[in-house]
C-alpha cells in the first residue's frame, strides 16, 4: 500500500503504537503530545478518538505529554491542537480501526466491507461476532504498525461523538478541589525550594547576607549556590518561603543594567537598532498627485500573562536519570533546553507533564522547572519543588513585546485601499526553550549564549508580523519589519503573538477610511472583503447586535466592528462591542460570529473564544507592564490589575456552519477582533480616536482634555 | 511551637505551628487539604478563601494562632462527588470554568453571598465576586452558575 499524505504529526510519528492502545480488555489508551491548559483540548481528543474507533467515550483514558509515553508534537500553542494535532490523533485511530477489522475480516473469513465497529465489538452485516479490539488486540502488533495514510476519517455526516457539546474530563476534579495541579503534587520527602533571582542578565552576585535571611525564614534552611545561581530550600514552605521574600534585600549583584520607565512604552523601539526586512509587493511607483492617503500609527505596551498563579516545577535526580514535572506547554523542547542547560543527555530525562494555571502562552513554567531541574542536579536523591513567588511571575517571566504598527494607504476613488504597507517595530514573540532560553540557567557558571535574535518564521504564522497582511482585497500590500534584538526585559509568545497589535492596527485604520469615505464600517468592509467564509461572519454579527447605520458619534456611548482571520489560515471571527465612556470604559454588550470549521466540541470551543473576549478586553482596557527603579514595577494584581467581575459584559457566540471536515484553531481567533472593536466604539463614543493601547483613564482624559 | 486547635470542615484538629504561620500554608502542608489554592500570598486574588465561622476571609496571610477555636470550611467541605454542593453541581451544568485554579476560591464567596443573599441579581453575584480574579475569562459561566445554584436553593429551600 502506498502511503497517501499523512497529517504532519503522524507523519513525524508514524507508529501507531505511539498513539493508540488496548491495555485491558474494553480499556484504550490514547496519547498526544498536546497537553491540558484550561482549554479543555484532551476532551475533544477523547472525543475525536471515540468517533474514529467507535468506543464509548467512558473507555478511554488519555495520557499527554509525557516525553517516556507521548509523541513528540512540539509545543501546545498557535491554536494549533485541534488543527493540528487533534487531525493527526484522528487520523491515526482510523488507521488502527481500519488495521483491526483487516484482521477481523481474515479471523471470520469474510470481506472488511461487511463488518463495523459498536463500541469496540466488531459486527459483521449488524450481527456481533464475539470479536473486538481486545480478542484481536493479541494477534494485531500495534507498536510495529506504521500509518500508511490508506485510511480515510469518517465523513462528517457519520459523526455522533464529534460536533456535540461535551462536559470537560478535567472540570469536575477542579470544582471538588481535588489536587489536580503541579502545585498539589506531594513527592516523598519533598523540599521547597525558592529562587533569588538575578536582577537581569550577566549580573554578578557580589553578597550574601546568609544571617539576615534565615532570620526572616523563621525555620531551618539551607542555601544552594552555583555560579551566580542561588535558591533557598529546606522542608518547610513557610520558613523557605518567608526567606524567599526576604533574600531579595540581603544579596547585592554587580553588574545590573537598570532598566527605565522610558523603556515601558512602545515608542522607544523606533530608536533602537533593528534588523529590518519587507516582505509583500514591490514599493508602488509615485503614485499620481491626486491619489487620497491616509496614515497613522497604533502602539501597545508589554504584556504579561498574569497567569492566576505563579510557576511552579518539581524535579528529582536519583541514580543518573532526572525527572522533572512541569506545566510547559512543550515537554520535549523543555528537555532540550534541560539536557543543553545541565549537560546532561536527554535520554537521561523525563519530563512529565502536569496540569497548571492558565498560560496562554510562554509564562514562567519552563523556568520553575529550569530552576527545580538545577537545584535537583546539585542535591542528588532529594525531591525538589520550586515555587515561584508572585512578584517573581510578574517581575521576571518573559512578557509579549511592545509593538508600533504604523499603517499608510494609498486610496482608490471610492476611498478603499489600492496600496497598504504595515510597517512593525517588535521585540521577539518567541524565545521558547528548547535551544537555552532558561531563565535559571542564565545564572549558571559559563552560561548559554544568548539564543540569536529570531522571530517566528512567517511560515509558522509569524510573531510580530502575524496578522499583518489584512484579508481584505487590497491590489498591493506589503510589511516592513523590524525586529528590535533588545529588549529592556525577556519577551516571548503571549495568545495570538502580534495578531492583536496587528488586527487593532489594520482594524482601526479601517474604520479610519470608512469615516473619511462617509460609509458605514460594515458595509465598507463587505465591499472589500471577497473571503466567503469572511463576509459571513461579519454579516453575522452585524444582524446577532442589531447593527445600524448612521448612529451619532461622540454620545459617550458607542459601538463599533472588528474582524479578523486569526494567522489568514485559522478560525473566522467577528465581533462587535457596546460601552460607554466617561472617564472610563464601561462593556456593555459583546457579540461574536465565528467560523472554526468543523468544531469537535462546540460548548469547549464557546468557551475558548469567550475567554479570549474577555482577556482582550482586559489588555486593551488595562494592561501594561511598567518599569520604574531599576526593573518591572508591576509586582502584583494593585499594579497590574485585569478585568474583574463586574466590569465583564454578557457576551453573546454565534458559530456560523461551515461545510468542512477540518477543524480551524480558535483559542486566539478572537484576541485581535475584540481589541479592534472596542478601539472602534470607543472611537465613535468620543468622536475621536484613541490609538494607543491600553486605554486606560489617564490615556482617555488626556484624549477629552485634548479634544 | 504552639499547639492551636480548630475545626475544619467540621471535624476537630489540633496542629503544632508557629502561631504566624498561614492558615493556608497548614490546610495544604500539614492537613493535606489541597483544593484551598495560593494565588499571590498578598489578599489580592481569592484564590485562597475559606470560610472562617461562615465567612469568606483569605487565608494566605491569615496566621494559624488567629483560627484557634475556630470553624474552618474549606472548598472540600461543601461537597464531594457523590454528594456535590448545588454550587458544585451548577459549576459542572454551566461548563464553568477554564484552567478552574480559581474555582475554589470562587465557590467559597459564592457560598458565602448565598447564605446571606438567597437570590442575588446578575450585578450582585458580579460585585461579590470582584474580589477574585478569573484570568482565563470564565466570567459569565460562573455568574450564570451561581445564579443556578441560586436558584435551585431556593427550590430546595421551599420543599
Ligand atoms: S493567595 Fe490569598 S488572596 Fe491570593
Ligand atoms: S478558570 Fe482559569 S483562572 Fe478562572
Amino acid at each position: 500500500m502506498t502511503s497517501a499524505v499523512l497529517p504532519p504529526g503522524l507523519a513525524e510519528n508514524p507508529n501507531l503504537g505511539r498513539w493508540v492502545s488496548f491495555p485491558a480488555p474494553g480499556k484504550v489508551t490514547i496519547s498526544t503530545g498536546k497537553v491540558e491548559i484550561g482549554q479543555g483540548v484532551l476532551t475533544a481528543m477523547m472525543q475525536l478518538a471515540a468517533e474514529e474507533l467507535d468506543v464509548a467515550v467512558a473507555r478511554i483514558a488519555i495520557q499527554s505529554g509525557d516525553t517516556d509515553l507521548t509523541p513528540n508534537e512540539g509545543f501546545t500553542a498557535g491554536s494549533q491542537s485541534i488543527q493540528f494535532g487533534g487531525v493527526a490523533l484522528r487520523s491515526a485511530c482510523a488507521e488502527v480501526r481500519a488495521l483491526f477489522l483487516r484482521h477481523a475480516a481474515t479471523v471470520l473469513g469474510c470481506a472488511t466491507s461487511e463488518l463495523a465497529v459498536q463500541d469496540g465489538g466488531v459486527l459483521r452485516n449488524g450481527t456481533p461476532t464475539g470479536q473486538d479490539y481486545w480478542t484481536l488486540a493479541t494477534a494485531v502488533d500495534l507498536a510495529a504498525a506504521r500509518a500508511t495514510g490508506s485510511a480515510s476519517p469518517k465523513p462528517v455526516a457519520d459523526h455522533t461523538v464529534v460536533g456535540r457539546s461535551a462536559a470537560r474530563l478535567d472540570l469536575p476534579a477542579k470544582v471538588f478541589g481535588e489536587a489536580v495541579f503541579i502545585h498539589d503534587m506531594m513527592l516523598d520527602g519533598m523540599w521547597h525550594a525558592r529562587v533569588v533571582r538575578q536582577p537581569g542578565r550577566g549580573a554578578k552576585l557580589a553578597s550574601i547576607d546568609e544571617a539576615a535571611i534565615r532570620r526572616a525564614a523563621r525555620g531551618p534552611i539551607e542555601f544552594v549556590r552555583h555560579g551566580d545561581f542561588l535558591a533557598i530550600v529546606g522542608q518547610q514552605e513557610a520558613a523557605v518561603d518567608a526567606a524567599g521574600t526576604a533574600a531579595p534585600d540581603h544579596v547585592t549583584w554587580q553588574g545590573v543594567e537598570p532598566i527605565s520607565s522610558v523603556q515601558q512604552e512602545a515608542a522607544w523601539l523606533l530608536q533602537r537598532p533593528a534588523i529590518d526586512r519587507r516582505v509583500g509587493a514591490p514599493e508602488p511607483h509615485a503614485s499620481p498627485r491626486n491619489r487620497q492617503r491616509h496614515e497613522a500609527t497604533y502602539t501597545r505596551g508589554h504584556l504579561g500573562h498574569a497567569s492566576i498563579a505563579p510557576s511552579c516545577g518539581l524535579a528529582l535526580y536519583r541514580d543518573g536519570h532526572l525527572t522533572v514535572w512541569t506545566h510547559s506547554q512543550g515537554v520535549y523542547p523543555l528537555r532540550a533546553a534541560l539536557a543543553q542547560s545541565l549537560a546532561l543527555d536527554p535520554a537521561v530525562i523525563s519530563v512529565r507533564h502536569v496540569q497548571g494555571p492558565g498560560c496562554y502562552g510562554h509564562n514562567g513554567a519552563d523556568d520553575a522547572a529550569g530552576d527545580a531541574a538545577i537545584i535537583a542536579a546539585r542535591l542528588p536523591g532529594r525531591a525538589i519543588r520550586v515555587r515561584w513567588r508572585r512578584a517573581e511571575e510578574f517581575g521576571f517571566e518573559p512578557v509579549s513585546p511592545a509593538m508600533v504598527v504604523k499603517v499608510a494607504a494609498v486610496l482608490d476613488d471610492a476611498g478603499r485601499p489600492a496600496d497598504w504597507t504595515a510597517e512593525i517595530w517588535s521585540g521577539t514573540h518567541s524565545a521558547r526553550p528548547g535551544s537555552g532560553n532558561l531563565l535559571g540557567a542564565e545564572a549558571l557558571p559559563n552560561p548559554p549564549p544568548a539564543p540569536p535574535p529570531a522571530d517566528v518564521p512567517d511560515a509558522n504564522g509569524g510573531g510580530a508580523t502575524r496578522n499583518a497582511d489584512p484579508l481584505y482585497d487590497i491590489p498591493a500590500k506589503r510589511i516592513i519589519h523590524h525586529l528590535v534584538p533588545e529588549t529592556p526585559v525577556r519577551t516571548s509568545a503571549l495568545r495570538g503573538l502580534g495578531a492583536m497589535p496587528n488586527v487593532f492596527a489594520i482594524e482601526s485604520f479601517l474604520d479610519e477610511l470608512a469615516e473619511r469615505a462617509r460609509q458605514d464600517p460594515v458595509q465598507f468592509r463587505l465591499a472589500q472583503l471577497a473571503d466567503p467564509r469572511a463576509r459571513r461572519v461579519v454579516e453575522r454579527v452585524a444582524r446577532m447586535a442589531a447593527w445600524q447605520a448612521g448612529l451619532p458619534a461622540g454620545t459617550g456611548r458607542g459601538r463599533g466592528i472588528g474582524f479578523a482571520r486569526y494567522k489568514n489560515r485559522a478560525a473566522y471571527a467577528a465581533v462587535v462591542a457596546d460601552l460607554e465612556v466617561a472617564e472610563t470604559i464601561r462593556l456593555l454588550r459583546i457579540w461574536c460570529a465565528a467560523d472554526a470549521g468543523l468544531v469537535v466540541n462546540p460548548d469547549g470551543a464557546a468557551n475558548q473564544l469567550e475567554g479570549g473576549i474577555i482577556q482582550s478586553a482586559s489588555w486593551v482596557l488595562k494592561e501594561q507592564v511598567r518599569f520604574a527603579d531599576g526593573g518591572v514595577s508591576s509586582l502584583d494584581w494593585d499594579g497590574y490589575p485585569v478585568l474583574r467581575f463586574s466590569e465583564v459584559p454578557e457576551i453573546e457566540i454565534e458559530f456560523v456552519a461551515a461545510d468542512t471536515d477540518v477543524p480551524l484553531g480558535v483559542g486566539e481567533a478572537t484576541a485581535g477582533p475584540t481589541a479592534a472593536a472596542i478601539g472602534n466604539a470607543v472611537s465613535h463614543a468620543l468622536g475621536t480616536r484613541i490609538r494607543e493601547l491600553p486605554m486606560t483613564r489617564e490615556r482617555i482624559m488626556a484624549t477629552l482634555l485634548a479634544g | 511551637m504552639p499547639q492551636v486547635d480548630l475545626s475544619v470542615n467540621g471535624r476537630p484538629v489540633s496542629v503544632t505551628a508557629s502561631g504566624e504561620t498561614p492558615l493556608l500554608d497548614v490546610l495544604r502542608n500539614d492537613l493535606g487539604l489541597l483544593g484551598t489554592r495560593f494565588g499571590c500570598g498578598f489578599e489580592q486574588c481569592g484564590c485562597c478563601l475559606v470560610l472562617i465561622d461562615g465567612a469568606p476571609e483569605k487565608s494566605c496571610t491569615r496566621p494559624i494562632e488567629s483560627v484557634a477555636g475556630k470553624a474552618v470550611t474549606t472548598v472540600e467541605g461543601l461537597g464531594t462527588p457523590a454528594r456535590p454542593h448545588p454550587l458544585q453541581q451548577a459549576f459542572l451544568d454551566e461548563q464553568a470554568g477554564q484552567c478552574g485554579y480559581c474555582l475554589s476560591g470562587i465557590l467559597i464567596t459564592a457560598k458565602a453571598l448565598l447564605d446571606r443573599n438567597p437570590s442575588p441579581s446578575r450585578a450582585e453575584i458580579a460585585h461579590a465576586l470582584d474580589g477574585n480574579i478569573c484570568r482565563c475569562g470564565a466570567h459569565n459561566r460562573i455568574l450564570r452558575a451561581v445564579a443556578k445554584a441560586a436558584a435551585r436553593l431556593r427550590e430546595l429551600g421551599r420543599r
